[in-house]
């Protein structure tokens, strides 16, 4: 039973991981909360759909597809929606909510809430110890571990990686230094809605496609962000973890209650706020940025 | 020119008004009959398509004789929406009412929606049958309360009580396969159902029946009714031995568990209720992985409970290229209950069609012989009755890409009865991966 809650905990850790450090990333450079994150891992989602089912392509060019497609969209919707009204949180946040419920809603229209899916780039599965993995879900893993090092590549060892830190840690700063905050902001929300789109891409063959399938992923996202602590991508990648152990543990320990396995997620977020309200990796107070 | 404006605007004012109040169209020469469910799901679509059938066959024939004169049917889509919001639900079934001026509602399919569609429909004394939810509450209603329900009936399915023994007798008839095919000496089941309030009296009842049935309890699993990934649990059925899973799952999940378990080859045979699996679309939503995955429903291809089966699943396969689901009915409750009503009343009268309806019964319709029964006290339900001779619904299997009946199959409801087969009803396959394990 160890080691099925293990391996139970890596792939729902690592979904909620690369959805998480997305939503983190953007609201670290930008302090944008995108709550049409998960949407646009829909969007992502749906592309495949299209592209293997209805057109009868291959799913790797579908996922390219979802990923180029997706990202343009999320730098329009920035540009058209989040842009204008960056300067007011509260305004982003209602204006994001809307975006995502509009794109549920278009999605429903060309597809029809019927549950679909999608091909598995690799099937099949392999069993280790009794304990059977798909390969798919290892693709999701080693995904996560590939995205996480691009980031780290990106973030660290690059210019604009550079200036993305410059950004976040004091945007009026880096704006004297010379960087244009806005172009930085969007090139942040082209990365986090790219990786919202790989995480459709890795992700849509292991689930059931429909309109409404950004809701959960969403709250876990945001629970797996709050606990990590806001705009900590270190958090993030360490809270998805948290919640995806946390759940496998309900699966297997209460069987009779596998469906209270969010709840206890988010219980769990709740108990580490009451005693680390910043979150695991959080700052606490504004200033010490 | 202040009075000119004046004048102008109640001109304006009483156009709207008139254009608003009356609706478009000869009214007097219509039938309107609102056709209420989740247009943009799977069950609102079966609702539509088998009202629009009805429609199309009947105004074909010249329509339905009221009285001394003939009138055509008109069917209203009403988008219920009533997954994601009873209110929507309540308020399409108002304007149906008050604005398309619906004289009769056929559909709707969350019990909870239905109990309050009912009340609107139940205000405005209208008839309504419901093709769709299965609670006992809301026959029940008609039994407590005849004056203020007797509008609403029971179009399909039987109720939750029914479906429950249903699924236990194909439960035994699997269980009794697997016993004697691979020799196991006493089958242990997964009970695997949903979290919804639908399914909880249905796993207590499960778990009183097993032992009476002769088989073992391996555990009770209650995933999300929108769980994505249910591998977890799939692990944990494996690592209990179980030889059957017991499924109860009316939403998403069906195709999830059915999938993971398909790709996994878990070693257990599913059966129960699956409403996902009834459909056309599950192979592909699944993948291909549904073989072998057994669910009650009402329709199968080549499948006949009587000589009304065929027309209609045949014609209705024809026009939108997929096997009826039960919602469908919507075209039994038009042609069978709604019009001979109509004919016989010789009115659109609520009341007097009404009495018509209940005086109908017994009366041939594609998936069996509708009747109503009463409750203890005799008074009547509008609830319809279960049973050989009356409904008893099939057991379908995925074999191959195909949803095939397999149940009844020289079914013998009680001691000394006929064995009933349904024509079109084809051997149960166990899965080879199940055989495998347990062929010794």
């Amino acid at each position: 039973m160890i080691l099925d809650i293990i391996i139970s905990g890596l792939i729902s850790g690592s979904v909620y991981a690369l959805l998480a450090i997305g939503f983190s990333l953007i609201f670290g450079v930008a302090r944008i909360v995108n709550i049409a994150h998960t949407a646009f891992y829909m969007l992502a989602a749906y592309c495949i759909f299209f592209v293997t089912q209805k057109a009868g392509l291959h799913p790797l060019l579908g996922m390219l597809a979802a990923f180029v497609i997706v990202t343009l969209l999320g730098l329009l919707a920035y540009k058209l929606f989040i842009d204008p009204i960056r300067e007011h949180e509260g305004a982003v946040l209602i204006g994001t909510i809307a975006l995502a419920i509009a794109m549920q809603e278009v999605m429903l229209l060309l597809f029809s809430g019927d549950y679909v899916s999608v091909p598995s780039l690799i099937k099949g599965y392999f069993a280790i110890s009794g304990v059977k993995v798909f390969y798919q879900q290892l693709l999701t893993f080693g995904m996560v571990l590939v995205v996480l090092f691009a980031l780290w590549v990106l973030l660290m060892k690059t210019r604009l990686g550079l200036a993305i830190r410059s950004t976040a840690e004091d945007r009026e700063v880096a704006n004297l230094m010379g960087m244009n905050d806005s172009r930085v902001a969007m090139t942040a929300m082209g990365v986090s809605v790219g990786l919202a789109a790989i995480t459709g891409a890795v992700i849509a063959p292991l689930t059931i496609l429909t309109p409404f399938m950004w809701m959960h992923p969403l709250i876990m996202m945001m629970a797996v962000v709050v606990l990590g602590g806001m705009g900590s991508i270190k958090g993030s990648f360490a809270g998805a973890y948290i919640l995806g152990f946390a759940e496998a543990l309900v699966v297997f320990l209460i069987p009779k209650g596998a469906f209270l396995k969010g709840s206890v997620a988010l219980s769990i977020m709740i108990l580490v706020l009451l005693i680390r309200p910043e979150g695991l990796f959080g700052i606490a107070f504004e200033e010490e940025r | 020119m202040k009075k000119g404006l004046a004048v102008w605007s109640v001109i304006g004012a009483v156009c709207l008004v008139m254009t608003c109040g009356f609706p478009a169209g000869a009214a007097d020469d219509v039938i309107k009959i609102g056709v209420i469910g989740p247009m943009n799901f799977m069950q609102g679509k079966g609702h539509w398509g088998g009202a629009v059938m009805a429609m199309e066959e009947i105004n074909a024939k010249g329509g339905v004789q009221v009285g001394d004169k003939k009138m055509k049917i008109e069917v209203i889509k009403a988008d219920s929406n009533e997954f994601l919001s009873i209110t929507d639900a309540t308020n399409a079934m108002e304007l149906l009412l008050t604005r398309n001026k619906a004289d009769f509602v056929v559909g709707g399919f969350r019990t909870e929606a239905v109990l309050a569609m009912q009340d609107v429909a139940m205000d405005n004394k209208k008839i309504f049958i419901g093709c769709g939810a299965a609670h006992p509450e809301l026959c029940t209603r008609v039994a407590k309360d005849y004056n203020r329900y007797k509008y609403f009936f029971r179009g399909t399915p039987f109720n939750s009580m029914f479906l429950v023994k249903t699924c236990f007798i194909q439960m035994a008839t699997v269980a009794g396969i697997l016993k004697q095919t691979l020799n196991i000496p006493k089958i242990k089941v997964a009970i695997v159902a949903e979290k919804q309030v639908w399914a909880d009296p249905m796993v207590a009842a499960t778990q009183k029946t097993l032992p009476q049935l002769g088989m073992e309890e391996a555990g009770v699993w209650r995933p999300s009714q929108t769980a994505t990934d249910v591998t977890a649990e799939l692990s944990a059925i494996q690592s209990s031995g179980a030889h059957v899973i017991f499924t109860i799952f009316s939403a998403s999940v069906g195709i999830t568990f059915a999938r993971q378990a398909g790709e996994l080859k878990i070693p257990a045979a599913q059966v129960g209720i699956n409403v996902e699996g009834q459909k056309e679309g599950f192979w592909d939503a699944t993948q291909g992985m549904a073989n072998y995955v057994m669910t009650m429903n009402t329709y199968a291809r080549d499948v006949e409970y009587n000589e009304l089966t065929r027309p209609f699943v045949d014609e209705y396969i024809k026009r939108y290229n997929e096997v009826p689901t039960y919602n469908a009915d919507t075209y039994s409750a038009i042609v069978s209950s709604i019009v001979p009503a109509i004919e016989k009343a010789g009115s659109l009268d609520s009341d007097k069609v009404v009495q018509a309806i209940e005086s109908g019964v017994p009366h041939k319709v594609a998936s069996g012989i509708i009747d109503y029964i009463k409750d203890e006290e005799g008074r009547p339900l509008h609830e319809l009755r279960w049973g050989p001779g009356y409904l008893t619904s099939l057991g379908v299997q995925w074999q191959d890409g195909k949803l095939v009946g397999v149940w009844p199959n020289k079914w013998k409801p009680a001691e000394g009865a006929p064995e009933i087969t349904y024509k079109g009803i084809v051997p149960y396959k166990i899965a080879p991966w199940i055989i495998e394990k347990y062929k010794k």
